[in-house]
C-alpha cells in the first residue's frame, strides 16, 4: 500500500474532497501514524524479550511478576508496560551547560533516521509503503542519518564520557557501512535489480532459492553482513560506543526520560531494519520456505517477522554470550579481516554467476 | 500531490540554506547543512534522479557532513569557546549577491523554456550502469583511480612516522 495507492483510494472514497489537500496530508500521516506503532510495539516486544532472553542465558528466570504491591501480569508481560510508564513519568533533566538546542534536537534526528529506513521495508507482496527504485540502496543512504544524531547527542550533552561515545560510534557505523554495503552487492550481483521487492521476487520457490543458499560465497556474504549489522547497531560485543564500565552510558549518559527512550525506540527500530535488510537480501523476504504454500498476504505478514525475529533472537544470543570487543579489535575485524572477506566474496560471487548463472 | 511536495521540499532546502549562512555559531550552520543537502536530494526525486538523491544522502550526508561535524566537534574545546561564523564584508557581499540575483531573475525572465512533461523512467540504475560500462567508461576508471590515490595519501598522511 504506496501513499499514491493510499491518495487515490481516498479521493475515491471521500469525493467532496477529492484534490484537496487535507487528503496528501492525510495519506502521509496513515502510513506514518501506522509506521510508528510497528515501531513502538516492535520496541515492547524487543526489550521484553530481551530480558526474558538475557535471563534464560544466564540461568535466571527474568520477571516474572512475583511478590506482593505492583504486579507485571503473569511472567512479566507487562514489565515493559511498567518501563514504557516509568520512563514517562520521569523528570526531563537537561544539563545546565549542554547546549539545549542540540541536545534536544538530537534523539529526534536518530529517530527519524530509524523511521524513514522502515518504510522500505516489504512485508508482503503489497504491503510497503514505499517500493522504490532503489529501496536497498535507499536504507542504506539514510542510515548514515543517524550517525549525525549521535555526534550531535554525545557533543551537545557537554560531557567527557558522551563526546567519546558519540565520537567512538560514530567511527564504528561508518566503518562498518563498508562490509555491509560490500556484502549486499553480492546480493545486488545476483538480482540485477536494487528494489527491495524485486530481490525478494528473485527469491521466489522456497527454501533452496534464498539467495544464502544459492552459493557458498553468499552464505558467507550473509554472515559478513550480520556481524556488521550488529555492529552497526550499536549492540553488545560491539557496544563500545556505550560501554557501561567505561563511558558510563556512552552518548546518552546524560539523556533520561522520554528522550532517552527515544534512543532506545531507535535502536530497537534500527534492529528491524538491518534484520528486515538481511532477511529480504538473504532469506527471501516474504516468501514462504515452501513453494506454493502459505503464501497469502497474512502469511508473508508471518513469514517476513518470524525471520526478522529469529535474527532478532541470534542477536541477543549474541550480546549475551560474548564479551565486548576493545576499540582496536573492532577497526581490526572490519578492516583487516570483514571488509577484504566482503571484496573477495563480490569476486567469487562474479566467478560463480559466470560458471553457473 | 507532488506540487504541494515540491515546494514543502523547495521551502526546507532555502530555509535551512539561509540558516547555514547567517547562523552564528558553526555546528548550527553545520546541522542545517543537513536539512539543506536532504532538500537537494528531495529535489533530485523531483526530476526522476532518485539514484543521484540516494548517492546525495549517502555521500554528502553520511561522508561530507559527518566529516564536517566531526572536525568542528574535534577542534573544538568542549566548555566554553564558542566557534562563531561571521560574515565579513557584509555589504559588498550583500550587493554582488543582490546584483547575481538581478540578473538571474531577467534572465529567467527573458529566456524562452522549453517545457516538457517528461514520463518517469522505468529504470535509472541499469541506464545509469550500462552508460558508465560502456559510453563513459574511461572517466569513470579515471575517476576511480583518483579516488585511489586519495585514499593512499590519506593512508600515507594519517600514519606514524618513525
Amino acid at each position: 500500500m504506496t501513499v499514491d495507492a493510499l491518495y487515490h483510494w481516498l479521493n475515491e472514497t471521500f469525493p467532496f474532497l477529492s484534490g484537496n489537500e487535507i487528503l496528501i496530508v492525510l495519506a502521509i500521516l496513515i502510513p506514518s501514524v501506522a509506521l510508528f506503532m510497528v515501531i513502538a510495539v516492535n520496541a515492547l516486544v524487543l526489550v521484553y524479550a530481551e530480558r526474558k532472553v538475557s535471563a534464560f542465558m544466564q540461568d535466571r528466570v527474568g520477571p516474572m511478576g512475583q511478590g506482593v504491591g505492583l504486579h507485571a501480569g503473569k511472567w512479566g508481560l507487562l514489565q515493559t508496560v511498567a518501563d514504557a510508564l516509568k520512563l514517562i513519568s520521569k523528570e526531563d533533566i537537561i544539563p545546565r551547560l549542554a547546549d539545549r538546542k542540540l541536545f534536544i534536537m538530537a534523539p529526534f534526528v536518530i529517530f527519524v533516521g530509524a523511521f524513514i529506513a522502515v518504510i522500505a521495508l516489504p512485508f508482503g507482496e503489497t504491503i510497503i509503503i514505499a517500493d522504490m527504485n532503489i529501496g536497498i540502496f535507499y536504507i542504506l543512504a539514510v542510515s548514515s542519518f543517524g550517525v549525525i544524531g549521535l555526534i550531535l547527542a554525545g557533543w551537545s550533552s557537554n560531557n567527557k564520557w558522551s563526546l567519546y561515545g558519540g565520537m567512538r560510534s560514530a567511527a564504528q557505523i561508518i566503518s562498518y557501512e563498508i562490509p555491509a554495503g560490500l556484502s549486499l552487492i553480492t546480493v545486488i550481483m545476483l538480482t540485477e535489480t536494487l528494489s527491495m521487492q524485486g530481490i525478494i521476487q528473485y527469491q521466489s520457490g522456497g527454501l533452496f532459492s534464498w539467495i544464502v543458499f544459492s552459493s557458498p560465497f553468499s552464505f558467507i556474504a550473509f554472515i559478513v553482513y550480520f556481524i556488521a549489522a550488529i555492529a552497526e547497531t550499536n549492540r553488545t560485543p560491539f557496544d563500545i560506543p556505550e560501554a557501561e564500565s567505561e563511558l558510563v552510558g556512552g552518548f546518552h549518559t546524560e539523556y533520561s526520560g522520554m528522550r532517552w527512550s527515544f534512543f532506545f525506540l531507535s535502536e530497537y527500530a534500527n534492529m528491524l531494519v538491518v534484520c528486515g535488510v538481511a532477511v529480504t537480501g538473504f532469506l527471501g523476504g516474504w516468501q514462504s520456505p515452501i513453494p506454493g504454500y502459505f503464501n497469502t498476504a497474512g502469511w508473508s505478514i508471518f513469514w517476513f517477522i518470524s525471520k526478522i525475529l529469529f535474527l532478532v533472537f541470534v542477536m541477543m544470543w549474541v550480546r549475551w554470550t560474548f564479551p565486548r570487543l576493545r576499540v582496536d579489535q573492532l577497526m581490526d575485524i572490519c578492516w583487516k579481516y570483514l571488509l577484504p572477506i566482503a571484496l573477495f566474496n563480490i569476486f567469487g560471487v562474479g566467478i560463480w554467476t559466470l560458471i553457473f548463472g | 500531490m507532488s506540487e504541494f511536495a515540491f515546494w514543502m521540499v523547495a521551502a526546507l532546502t532555502i530555509i535551512s540554506a539561509g540558516l547555514v549562512v547567517f547562523s552564528g555559531q558553526l555546528i548550527y550552520s553545520a546541522v542545517a547543512l543537513l536539512f539543506t543537502l536532504l532538500g537537494v536530494a528531495g529535489l533530485y526525486v523531483f526530476l526522476w534522479a532518485d539514484f543521484m538523491a540516494g548517492v546525495q544522502v549517502m555521500v554528502y550526508i553520511g561522508g561530507i557532513l559527518v566529516l564536517i561535524v566531526f572536525g568542528i566537534m574535534l577542534t573544538h574545546k568542549i566548555v566554553s569557546v564558542k566557534i562563531s561564523q561571521t560574515n565579513v564584508q557584509r555589504r559588498i557581499g550583500g550587493f554582488a549577491a543582490g546584483l547575481f540575483l538581478v540578473i538571474l531573475i531577467s534572465a529567467m525572465g527573458s529566456a524562452s523554456w522549453f517545457m516538457e512533461v517528461t514520463p518517469e523512467p522505468v529504470e535509472t540504475v541499469r541506464t545509469i550502469g550500462i552508460l558508465l560500462m560502456t559510453k563513459y567508461l574511461l572517466p569513470f576508471e579515471a575517476a576511480s583511480l583518483l579516488l585511489l590515490g586519495a585514499l593512499i595519501g590519506a593512508a600515507m598522511l594519517s600514519r606514524k612516522e618513525n
